[in-house]
């Protein structure tokens, strides 16, 4: 239906602080692009411009094809789910979907159609006559979902829309969103600062960090490839253990594979590493091999973390299962010379 | 609901409640019953005997076509000063809503009226306003209007609601202003996305949301333009030309005090206390329920 095309966006705000620093994102048709990010990272603020309720400073936004720079977001044809939903208080729920449809001038029983059909597919049809403060924050979050479908737009927004739920609900609704999105297929814009919900709801994936694109691609490629030590951290819970490289070397290795001449930093996820509980083990061939000391366990349930200190740095192993471990233990890790990541100086994957 | 507090003292609370109650008694319930009491006696002449006459007072008033003139003056006095102060109002604050560059000198600016004595305002007004030497009737004369509010009973009344309403805007303005700013941004900008334009959005969404602040500002003034504008009339036209702007307030005050009839005067105060009694109970009971949601 519609394709969103960002080229070199920039905003500046009138206090002269650029919060996105030129950002080209080109998201196909029917796709659900999740940028991603910490707070500050101008994630919202492009979302609010594809959205026209900022000014584009430079660079121009693409919607279907059509520049709308220019364009107000009441002529958009866009709908955007705001983080506190912002439902109307004194509009019955009913009122609150119509509401877009009257402004178009749908008329009377097209709208009645399309709201009721709507109500019927979020599991609303109960409530169209009651009003927002009678809801509960799930109920709630589903019309303001029920708001921006009805209007049948060319591209959805969404703001951080689940972080108001709590956890259970958030998983919830986070697979509801996937499938409805699907199920329509309406081009789609997600921000959201979790990055658990980035990694299952993507098709694409966008990392932000201060106003720049850092990377983005397939959420998958991106964990496997992280193009900065930023998204290596910022990408997969826990983080990337990361630890920097001396010249090439890393004292805290009892084995070290060959390393790139340029590397400044070591990575390897906290899930690619394995513990030989009996020392000089299984050492694969080209892999890494460092001792460390646990500081702290927490079981999980289905694995345990290992929060340990290496020589390097402390580093995060995840063991399946319950573990015997306890904090004072002196254990080696070895990660598989595959499964590690080598970063520049600046930061930048080698 | 929050748990009840319980003193383990009994005459604690009575004794935490009594400088409220003696300042509601001495202030406002000892009065109230005088011109009760008052209402229902004539004097002589000379004052100096007077009799107990039951409600012939309230009679004599009812029946006084003066009286009815006064309660038609009242309506129209208040109806319309409250309209143009809080109209004016909104309109000047959602404008203020709008500036961007020294925002708190435009919102300051917009206050200071409200400082000013009621004496003082309507003294302005009249000084302006003046047939003979007031520099705005002199551009309303060359804009071809006979303005003379000394003997235009029509005019003396657009002469008193203007002052009254001007001293009020002030603080409607204050509270409009709060209210805007209160109602949730992502509100207008999700009206915005739904395609709402700039007039629909304030009608659909702004005003209704309101409706809360509207709501008190209408009692407000409507108790402020029943009572509070004695000084603005008695300084502009003195209630004339006629009995053209003399309110049911001023009224009270011309029988008691100037034409010293006390018995017709209490008479009056008290049907005015009954009115206000009976506005404000209407306006909490029926409107009250209508405009707040959470």
């Amino acid at each position: 239906m519609a394709t969103v095309d960002l080229k070199d966006v920039r905003k500046v705000y009138p206090g002269g602080v650029e919060a996105v620093k030129g950002v080209s994102i080109a998201i196909p048709d029917k796709a659900l692009c999740v940028l991603v990010g910490p707070s500050g990272c101008g994630k919202s603020t492009l979302l609010r411009m594809i959205a026209g309720l900022e000014t584009i400073s430079a660079g121009s936004c693409a919607i279907d094809g059509k520049v709308v720079n220019a364009i107000g977001p009441t002529e958009r044809d866009i709908a955007m789910v705001f983080q506190n939903y912002a439902l109307y208080p004194h509009m019955k729920v009913y009122d609150n979907m119509a509401y877009g449809l009257r402004n178009r001038g749908t008329p009377k029983d097209e709208i009645d159609r399309r709201v009721r059909s709507t109500a019927k597919t979020l599991e609303l049809e109960h409530l169209l006559e009651r009003r927002p403060r009678e809801l509960s924050g799930g109920q709630r979050q589903r019309v303001a979902m029920g708001r921006a479908i009805v209007r049948n737009p060319k591209v959805f927004l969404f703001d951080e829309p689940l972080s108001n739920l709590d956890a259970k609900l958030r998983g919830q609704m986070r697979v509801e969103i996937k499938n409805l999105q699907r199920s329509l297929g309406v081009t789609s814009v997600y921000v959201t600062h979790d990055q658990l919900e980035a990694m299952t709801l993507a098709d694409v994936l966008v990392v932000m960090n201060a106003g720049l694109v850092e990377q983005s691609g397939a959420p998958l490629d991106i964990y496997e490839k992280p193009a900065s030590t930023f998204v290596a951290s910022f990408i997969g819970a826990p983080p990337m253990n990361l630890l920097p490289l001396r010249s090439g070397q890393f004292e805290g290795a009892v084995t070290l594979p060959a390393v790139p001449g340029n590397a400044a930093t070591l990575g390897f996820r906290p899930e690619d590493c394995e513990v030989r509980v009996e020392a000089g083990g299984i050492a694969a061939d080209g892999a890494l091999r460092l001792l460390a000391r646990v500081e702290g366990v927490e079981p999980v349930g289905a694995e345990s973390f290992l929060y340990c200190q290496a020589a390097g740095g402390r580093i995060v192993v995840r063991v399946p299962g319950r573990t015997e471990l306890q904090a004072g233990d002196q254990l080696p890790v070895f990660a598989r010379r595959e499964k590690l990541h080598f970063f520049g100086s600046d930061g930048k994957r080698v | 609901m929050s748990p009840r507090v319980v003193f383990p003292n009994k005459i604690l609370p009575y004794l935490l409640l009594a400088p409220q109650l003696a300042i509601t008694l001495v202030f406002f319930y000892w009065p109230a019953s005088q011109a009760l009491y008052q209402s229902m006696l004539r004097e002589d002449p000379f004052g100096l005997s007077s009799k107990f006459v039951w409600f012939a007072n309230f009679r004599k008033v009812l029946s006084d076509p003066n009286y009815l003139n006064s309660v038609h003056v009242t309506i129209v006095f208040s109806v319309a000063t409250a309209a143009v102060a809080m109209s004016v109002a909104l309109l000047l604050a959602v404008m203020a809503d709008k500036v961007v560059r020294s925002r708190g000198l435009y919102r300051t600016l917009m206050i200071w009226p409200y400082a000013v004595a009621p004496a003082i305002a309507g003294m302005l007004w009249l000084f302006l306003f003046n047939p003979s030497i007031g520099s705005l009737a002199y551009g309303l004369r060359w804009l071809g209007i006979s303005w003379d509010p000394l003997l235009n009973g029509s005019q003396a009344m657009v002469l008193v609601v203007a002052a009254a309403s001007w001293k009020q805007i002030s603080y409607n303005f204050l509270f409009f202003v709060a209210g805007l700013q209160a109602i949730p941004k992502t509100l207008i900008e999700a009206a915005a996305i739904d395609g709402a334009g700039e007039h629909k959005r304030f009608w659909t969404i702004v005003f209704p949301l309101l409706a809360p602040t509207t709501f008190f500002l209408l009692v407000v003034n409507t108790v402020y333009a029943f009572f509070d504008t004695f000084g603005i009339i008695h300084a502009v036209t003195g209630g004339g030309p006629g009995k053209a702007t003399e309110t049911l307030v001023y009224k009270v005050y011309n029988d008691g005090f100037v034409n010293l009839i006390l018995g017709d005067s209490a008479a009056q105060s008290v049907i005015l206390m009954a009115i206000v009694i009976a506005l404000t109970a209407i306006q909490f009971r029926y409107v009250e329920r209508k405009v707040h949601y959470g």
